[in-house]
């Protein structure tokens, strides 16, 4: 295999891995930008890719070659909705966000693999019928190396992309992210100022289920495939890391993702490009966890939470 | 008052809950507790599994509420069991030894390795103001893929599983095995109950108990009266991480007798933050916690086969007593709001 050929395969299959982790990353931004903790992204995305396939076996004949699209929306609104457990628990009950989120991860897992034995009898369902498939983008897939690169890829990575886009804008472009950026800082500031603090975040925890649900099912949908206990272990919290990793940024996040995504992807199908044949796995498996804690200690640029993640917002108490 | 109230009402509410939910999916919700405490407790086996099983959650709870009284969130201890099972199958397969010294110096360098792994995050956080949570989340997946790479690579040669430790190393009880119907029970409960007397006695009867728990409850007080808070924080995360090591032990060297690799978590840590935080971080609230979380663990394991209700049952029910210990705040708030009006 040619050098170029080989590139061109890591860069696609990277893009693979990397949108389930922009989507769910994204979601992480929203949620710690309005001060909420989410170590539950893992849950949100176990979520996801739950209802994802469920919805695929299920619906497969009624909807066709729309099938994973709709799953997509199932999975977003169904996460968005358990989401709302994280949200009632950290906001308003006060319970510690850590923990909360801890509990949310716990849930998922059992409500998916409970459901799953009630469902299909076993620990796993059976393989979806109709996932996303690579698309070839006419004309522009036929540019040499880049085409293979970029354009034959699930639709979904680029939806994924857009999402980072959009959050970008949403966060730092309109009066709604303003709005729930000034409660992720000065939370008592923002009130005074008439902004209701309490639903902006509930908002956002259920923008971070919604798009953690959409990592998960793209997840589920494009690689995995079905559903059991082995399906999501660990990409939640790597998005949780690309987060942290991308300094509460959309497009930082997006970034990170991407270079996970990367990380991911040598990992797994490493052994058989030349370039990176000869690195031991293990050091590729660990990089993105040791640089994000790199990143936190400062060594690649400080990484600056918000400044009241993780406190609940009391009204009257200073 | 409260300690012991939010707990207790929230255990009554996840069993309550998981009744609702059998009800909902056309199960017999007594035939399904039933099911689940002869899987506990039903016959000598299930008696002697119960304890396996509540050995190493009562470590790993203890881990979790060390760090806790000292302010600090120990998410790492998973990575902590793995290194600490990992360096306790090293030394007791790779290494001969005496009997009895064997084994204590495979609990030791267990108990020094997941020391060292808690030490990492308390360092950051005493040096750099590093957040401990992010920090233990990443030390957990390069724990697991650390082990999982020394254990392909220097343990063993290419093989997915340890060799047995040697006699002299483990923790196996023949005699309690063999009252117990062959179950895997080990002496491992001996070092957990010790270790949370050891808990008690550092935090409420020593001067360096009294430091760690005036760090953890005002940081900022503890330093004006000339505490050293950063050294505080770095102790608390490294015996925090020796007390997960030693229940990464407690499986390497007594339920298992050996490592292999994994795709995934053990659990145990994860499991240790529920216990703890059930427990009020005490240590005997630990040790109850513990026996509660360990019989509804073992006992779920006999729920399908004899009332057909699907295991994962116990970790909704597990996840939702988390939850309602968590938002203790609303118990409380009802509670004192319904004291109020009686009066």
């Amino acid at each position: 295999m040619g050098f170029l050929d080989a590139l061109a395969i890591m860069v696609s299959s990277a893009l693979v891995f990397a949108a389930p982790l922009i989507f769910t990353a994204i979601g992480g931004v929203f949620s710690e930008r309005s001060g909420i903790i989410n170590i539950g992204l893992e849950g949100l995305m176990v979520m996801g890719a739950f209802v994802g396939i469920v919805f695929n076996l299920t619906f497969a004949d009624m909807f066709g070659a729309m099938t994973p699209w709709i799953s997509m929306l199932a999975a977003m609104v169904l996460s968005a909705i358990f989401a709302l457990v994280h949200a009632v628990a950290s906001i308003s009950f006060r319970a510690d966000q850590v923990v909360s989120g801890v509990a949310i991860n716990f849930l998922a897992l059992g409500i998916g693999l409970f459901l799953t034995r009630e469902f299909y009898d076993r620990g796993q369902t059976d393989i979806i019928s109709q996932p996303f498939f690579t698309r070839d983008i006419p004309i522009l897939s036929d540019i040499p190396v880049l085409g293979r690169m970029f354009f034959e890829t699930y639709p979904s990575t680029y939806l994924a992309i857009a999402v980072a886009l959009i959050g970008w804008f949403v966060l730092f472009k309109t009066t709604f992210g303003l709005r729930l950026r000034a409660v992720g800082e000065h939370p008592m500031a923002a009130d005074t100022n008439g902004i209701k603090v309490y639903r902006m975040r509930y908002i956002a925890v259920m923008i971070s289920g919604a798009l953690g649900g959409l990592g998960g099912a793209t997840y589920a949908l494009t690689v995995a495939q079905s559903f059991s206990q082995a399906t999501i272990v660990g990409q939640g919290f790597m998005s949780l890391a690309a987060v942290i990793f991308g300094k509460w940024h959309p497009l930082g996040a997006l970034g990170a993702a991407i270079f996970f995504g990367f990380a991911q992807a040598i990992s797994v199908n490493g052994a058989s490009w030349p370039l990176f044949a000869n690195i031991p796995q293990v050091f590729l498996l660990i990089l993105p966890y040791v640089l994000t804690i790199l990143a936190l200690a400062g060594f690649i640029g400080r990484a600056e939470a918000p400044k009241s993640l993780g406190e609940p917002y009391i009204k009257g108490s200073r | 008052m409260f300690n012991i109230l939010v707990p207790l009402i929230s255990v009554v509410l996840g069993l309550l809950a998981g009744a609702l939910i059998m009800i909902s999916f056309g199960y017999n919700p007594v035939a399904g507790y039933a099911a689940m405490w002869n899987g506990a407790f039903g016959d000598a086996y299930f008696l002697g599994e119960t304890v396996r099983q509540v050995t190493p959650y009562v470590l790993s709870g203890l881990a979790v509420a060390f760090a806790m009284r000292a302010g600090l969130l120990n998410i790492g201890v998973e990575g902590q069991v793995i290194v600490g099972w990992l360096a306790a199958v090293w030394i007791g397969s790779s290494f001969g030894m005496p009997p009895v010294l064997h084994v204590i110096v495979a609990l030791l360098v267990a108990a020094i390795a997941g020391g060292l792994w808690g030490f990492v995050p308390g360092l950051l956080k005493a040096k750099l103001g590093v957040h401990e949570v992010i920090v233990t989340i990443m030390m957990n997946y390069i724990a697991l893929y650390l082990s999982n790479s020394l254990i392909r690579g220097v343990l063993t040669d290419g093989s997915d599983r340890t060799e047995n430790v040697a006699s002299t190393a483990s923790l196996a009880a023949p005699w309690l095995r063999e009252i117990t119907f062959f179950s895997r029970i080990h002496y491992g409960f001996i070092v957990a109950l010790l270790m949370a007397f050891t808990m008690w006695f550092v935090l409420n009867k020593t001067t360096r108990g009294f430091e760690l728990r005036a760090v953890g409850s005002n940081p900022f007080a503890s330093e004006y009266a000339g505490m050293k808070v950063g050294r505080n924080i770095i102790i608390a995360m490294v015996i925090s991480g020796g007390f997960a090591g030693l229940a990464g032990a407690m499986e390497g060297l007594g339920t298992f007798q050996y490592a292999s690799v994994s795709s995934g978590f053990t659990n145990i840590g994860f499991d240790g933050i529920a216990v703890a935080l059930l427990g009020a971080n005490t240590a005997i609230g630990v040790v109850l916690a513990a026996i509660l979380f360990g019989t509804l663990k073992i006992g779920a394991l006999n729920m399908p086969t004899q009332a057909g209700v699907p295991t994962e049952l116990v970790d909704i029910v597990i996840a939702l007593i988390i939850l309602f210990v968590a938002s203790g705040y609303v118990i409380r708030w009802v509670f004192l709001k319904f004291s109020k009006e009686g009066k």
